[in-house]
């Protein structure tokens, strides 16, 4: 008998890093969109948000550095479970029908990669000076109400982040109901629930974060 | 009694280490109230009539309980009934003129033996990494004599119906055999019988089906959609849930796991 594989040697190990890392992101996510649509209360309110979270100092960087070392351990799960499912099919099928996936699970290895790069463009967006913004504004790093209303009043800017916003609810909505069944959260009286409250909470983050980009083109906020 | 004519897209492979090809073949006369297997049956008479090698597929029962048949019929396991093994299903699911690829099972741990039929001891070494109990032997003890809750015999039941063909593995996009292996952990870790070693038997049957070279469940449930038995992935969660309990409680071997 050989000896049973460690923890992250196996596929279901790897699984549970994947969902653990992704809930420390999906927590990140709700409070990113309640954050920011503090951006409805006015200039004051966020600004002083904004300026609120610079203060925690220590604490803030300790938030990034876990943010960064969940998506790398994300990222480092799926390259290695993706790897593993091409050579586990080996020769692919003539034909093959997919009759009860969904189109979010199936796009996982697309979604993912997408909200990666939209990520590094979003952070570039908002920190380094003049990336797309609306011209004769210049980026203001103690006026963050200023950045969201000049960097979302370029049309091509608002489209971009809107598609990001539809890849990333594909990617909460298979990411979340994915993560019950990866930690066995799963009982006959509640399975029914589990699919839309996943559903539920990927829409709202997407809806959430949507309002501020709508609101801002359609000059609700200005 | 309709008979109908079809077109058959059938893959054929000489033996293990051969390359194999598309065969088209022309099945006429057939009768609606055949199963399909009888179908490939009329094929392989009139191959044998012209001097040519049957098509090689594995069949034992044809009554949709010994997990032998397989085939993969137009990208769907069993073809495209639910709850169906390809044995039991009729070709009145078809119509005249259909034109039908024909298909082994694809997973690196299924290696074609020949023409349709695959190597599928993996399963077997799943099994005996852990899908078993372990019963001192001596006098006979009473009936009934350890009580199980009727949710839990229910359940473990629906667990059992398993008969272990790999048609989830041929469904799943990533060819993971989580299914199967979840459905044997099922059916013993609901029972009292299968209580003592129900740590160790989750770690080494997970152990062994990544060992085999299976990938891994990204949960779409193309697994219980093409199961014959209609095993839900409700016990793919109870089998992780378990599993994660065993590395949290027992992560390595210890001198009394015989398993």
């Amino acid at each position: 008998m050989q000896k049973a594989l460690t923890l992250l040697d196996t596929t279901v190990g790897k699984k549970a890093v994947m969902a653990l890392t992704g809930l420390v992101w999906f927590g990140f996510l709700v409070g990113h969109m309640l954050g920011n649509l503090q951006v409805f209360l006015g200039p004051e309110k966020l600004n002083a948000y904004a300026q609120g979270l610079k203060a925690l100092g220590p604490l803030l960087w300790g938030a990034r550095l876990t943010l960064a070392a969940a998506l790398l351990l994300h990222v480092w799960a799926a390259f290695s479970l993706v790897g593993r499912s091409v050579a586990a099919r080996g020769q692919p099928y003539r034909v093959k029908k997919n009759p009860a996936t969904t189109y979010a699970a199936l796009t996982m290895r697309l979604s993912g990669p997408l909200i990666m790069l939209f990520l590094l463009y979003h952070l570039a967006h908002f920190t380094i000076p003049g990336v797309a913004m609306s011209s004769s504004y210049t980026h203001d790093h103690n006026d963050v109400y200023a950045n969201v209303i000049h960097g979302f009043s370029v049309p091509w800017v608002a489209a971009l982040y809107v598609l990001a916003q539809l890849a990333l609810g594909l990617h909460l909505f298979h990411g979340a109901w994915s993560a019950l069944q990866t930690f066995g959260l799963s009982h006959p009286r509640y399975n029914v629930l589990r699919r839309h409250a996943a559903q539920g909470i990927a829409g709202l983050i997407v809806l959430g974060n949507l309002t501020i980009v709508i609101a801002v083109q359609a000059g609700l906020i200005k | 009694m309709a008979n109908m004519n079809l077109v058959l897209n059938v893959w054929r492979q000489k033996s293990a280490n051969a390359p194999g090809q598309f065969v088209r073949y022309e099945a006429k006369g057939i009768s609606d109230h055949m199963s399909f297997l009888e179908m490939l049956d009329v094929v392989n008479e009139q191959l044998i009539e012209r001097g040519e090698d049957p098509i090689a597929f594995d069949h034992d029962c044809r009554e949709g309980i010994c997990g032998a048949c397989s085939l993969m019929i137009n990208g769907q396991a069993h073809g495209p009934r639910q709850q169906t093994t390809t044995c039991q299903l009729h070709m009145r699911s078809f119509k005249d003129g259909d034109e039908l690829t024909i298909e082994p099972w694809r997973a690196a741990a299924f290696p074609v033996l020949r023409d349709l039929i695959v190597d599928r001891s993996s399963f077997d070494r799943i099994i005996q990494a852990g899908g078993y109990i372990s019963v001192r032997t001596g006098a006979p003890r009473d009936a009934n004599e350890i009580l199980v809750p009727k949710t839990d015999a229910d359940e473990s039941m629906d667990a059992a119906a398993c008969i272990g063909c790999g048609a989830c593995v041929a469904a799943c996009p990533n060819a993971s055999a989580s299914l199967f292996t979840a459905a044997k952990l099922g059916h013993l870790g609901l029972l009292p019988q299968g209580q003592p070693e129900r740590m160790a038997r989750t770690r080494n049957m997970v152990s062994q089906m990544d060992r085999e070279g299976f990938g891994h469940c990204t949960n779409h449930g193309e697994c219980e959609h093409a199961c014959p038995k209609g095993i839900s992935v409700a016990f793919i969660a109870r089998m992780n849930r378990d599993y994660l309990k065993a590395m949290a409680t027992q992560p390595v071997e210890r001198d009394n796991d015989d398993g």
